[in-house]
């Protein structure tokens, strides 16, 4: 292999790896606050792009994207409200096949409103074919642009997480719940805003990403896959962790096509997932112990 | 068996008979393709709803099981083996009677697995493959057995779609019937599985007694033998169930490769009854949909799997649901599971009325 070729793939593993970070995160947060993996997570990527090619219809595009995420956010809370609400002593199949139906709601709704079609965003600057060039490598601005877009939310969130007042509460809740609602932390209203965070951090990933990979009605449950499996691998509910293995599966997933035809790329990752969770049933970082002790 | 059980089994019977019958009656035979076809797939709703209901083990790739069982005899019976008649491999099962010569629709002579060997070869497979894929998965719990069983379904779908030999996007078509009695014993005609119109009552019939022994095999599986009792206690707490001796690993495989069996059989009937298969068999959603069939007929109950597999399966497939197929079956399984989790049958123990009837009540999760 040149090393032009090299580059260019580390490139293209690099961008696809952020945005596989980018939903691990989202998964991460919901997980840690609720104990649920969320399998709508996906279509909140899906959602955020498609929102935002209609709204850049009649925006300019930075205000689209600003309202497709909030739009989306919107969609994440209401989620939460309206069916993990109101859940009193829900049972782990009862609150999979939950999200599952959220999820295929959403991506029928899709295609209904949008339609079968491929649809983009535009080129944030420049075209397609617009592309810097360092030395051997050609980089296109977009791909800098995901990168930027994805760096800025996994540290804003860690500062959030760790400064703000808020931040701390959730995560008081995601240690302990009952000893946090002791402290006066409205846990559920912390639930609602876990679901609003990850919704919105989908969505932002789903506008980046939307000129390079373009937005599908079912393009979310791919990325859903591919996200959960970068959790695995970051261990569940650790998100620096989670940015590492995302980018380590896009990175294996783009050097896949020298070995296997394109038509298996998505089974490169499936099988790693299995893979890891063979031999480790817990994720590689996760402890068996506690997994036995906590209900989900 | 109970008698409870046997009464219900004789309705059942009786209205399969009626319902025959009726539309003898009005004309409105075309019912009976799409019953034929609704009796399959319940076939694999109850496999399905004794691995989620019984043992508690979510599975989302059921689907994959049903693609192998379908796209492994649609290949076997179609696949030509003509060229390669003096090889070893080859003149070994013909010897042994596994093949047999057919003219296709285009009058060529072909050379294939005969379809009950190809049956039995893909229903072995399917059943060496959920051992494999079983052993390390049923190891998982929760969120990651959905998660496994969903990237093993998603795999089988990407291999379906893209392997030439079979046929990629278009799937495998032209696969003969599956002969049940040769001609001359009844009527002058073959009696076999097939979509031919000549056919429809026969495999109407054919199903119905499929998916009849298949639920009473798993009644008195779950509901009276040893291996049934310790699904159950293994449901309700699997620590529980260990510290009393359960095997619990080893139960939950077994019945894991049971309902892998029931759905690559279903694949194997429906494919021979269409005439082929194709990619969308083997999707998630698919799966999805099995496990939404299970979830609304109550988890528990595989009366209830029979009877939600065989209606909704019968409506979406007569197209009542129109482009809103898919959407409809995630609206069933969100519903079902916010508003009654224990499925249609628990509401139905609500009602008032129900006090009034003389049927013995019987204790929950045992709804024989």
């Amino acid at each position: 292999m040149s090393p032009e070729l090299f580059f260019q793939y580390l490139v293209a593993g690099i961008t696809y790896g952020a945005v596989y970070a980018v939903v691990a995160i989202g998964f991460n947060i919901i997980y840690n606050s609720t104990g649920i993996i969320n399998f709508a997570q996906g279509e909140f990527v899906m959602l955020g792009g498609m929102i935002a090619i209609t709204f850049a219809q009649w925006l300019p595009l930075f205000w689209a994207i600003a309202a497709a995420v909030a739009a989306t956010m919107l969609i994440g809370a209401l989620m939460e409200l309206c069916c993990i609400r109101r859940l009193k002593e829900p049972g782990i199949l009862q609150m999979l096949i939950i999200t599952i139906g959220i999820s295929i709601l959403l991506r029928e709704a899709a295609l209904h409103i949008w339609g079968e079609g491929i649809h983009s965003l535009p080129y944030f600057y420049g075209d397609a074919i617009t592309a810097w060039t360092f030395g051997p490598v050609r980089l296109s601005p977009q791909v800098a642009w995901v990168l930027l877009a994805c760096t800025l939310m996994v540290l804003g969130l860690q500062l959030f997480f760790n400064r703000s007042p808020l931040g701390r509460e959730m995560r008081a809740c995601a240690v302990n719940r009952t000893a946090a609602l002791l402290c006066g932390v409205k846990a559920r209203n912390m639930v609602t805003l876990s679901f609003v965070l990850s919704a919105g951090m989908g969505a932002v990933a789903g506008c980046m990403i939307s000129p390079i990979t373009y937005t599908q009605y079912d393009s979310g449950a791919a990325l859903a896959l591919k996200g959960f499996t970068a959790a695995i691998i970051g261990g569940l509910g650790n998100s620096m962790a989670a940015v590492a293995a995302g980018l380590l599966l896009g990175i294996l997933e783009a050097f896949s096509i020298t070995l296997v035809p394109l038509a298996f790329q998505d089974a490169v990752s499936v099988s790693l997932l299995l893979f890891i969770l063979f031999i480790k049933p817990h994720g590689l970082f996760g402890s068996s112990e506690a997994a036995r002790l906590k209900a989900f | 068996m109970q008698a409870q059980t046997r009464a219900g089994l004789a309705a059942l019977i009786t209205g399969v008979v009626l319902i025959q019958l009726f539309t003898a009656f009005t004309g409105t035979e075309y019912f009976l393709t799409q019953l034929t076809m609704s009796a399959y797939y319940a076939l694999l709703v109850i496999g399905l709803c004794a691995l989620m209901g019984y043992a508690g083990q979510i599975s989302i790739g059921h689907a994959g099981f049903f693609a192998i069982g379908g796209y492994l005899s649609a290949l076997l019976t179609t696949y030509n083996l003509q060229p390669l008649a003096e090889h070893p491999a080859v003149s070994l099962p013909a010897r042994l009677g596994l093949l047999f010569t057919w003219e296709n629709l285009y009058g060529e002579t072909l050379l294939t697995f005969a379809p009950w060997a190809a049956a039995i070869i893909a229903m072995v497979a399917a059943a060496l493959v959920a051992l494999l894929v079983g052993v390390p998965v049923l190891k998982l719990r929760g969120h990651y057995l959905a998660m496994a069983t969903l990237g093993f379904g998603t795999i089988i779908y990407r291999v379906v779609l893209a392997l030439p030999i079979l046929g990629e996007a278009d799937g495998i078509s032209e696969v003969p019937g599956f002969v049940m009695l040769p001609a001359g014993i009844v009527g002058d005609a073959a009696l076999m599985i097939s979509g031919d119109s000549s056919q429809r009552i026969f495999n109407y019939y054919i199903a119905w007694i499929v998916l009849l022994l298949g639920l009473i095999l798993l009644l008195n599986l779950m509901n009276r033998s040893r291996s049934g009792r310790a699904l159950r206690a293994l449901h309700g707490s699997e620590e529980a169930a260990e510290a009393c001796g359960v095997d619990t690993s080893r139960v939950k495989l077994q019945v894991f490769v049971l309902s892998a069996v029931y759905a690559a059989l279903a694949g194997v009937l429906l494919t021979h009854f269409n005439g082929g298969i194709g990619p969308a068999e083997a999707t998630v959603m698919k799966s999805v949909r099995y496990v939404a069939l299970v979830a609304v007929g109550g988890m528990t109950s595989l009366w209830g799997a029979l009877f939600m597999g065989v209606g909704l399966s019968f409506l979406s497939l007569r197209g009542v649901f129109g482009s809103y197929d898919d959407a409809v079956f995630g609206l069933i399984l969100l519903a079902v599971m916010l508003f009654a989790p224990g499925g249609l049958a628990q509401i139905n123990s609500r009602i008032p009325w129900r006090r009034l009837l003389p049927l013995k009540r019987t204790q929950d999760g045992d709804h024989a």
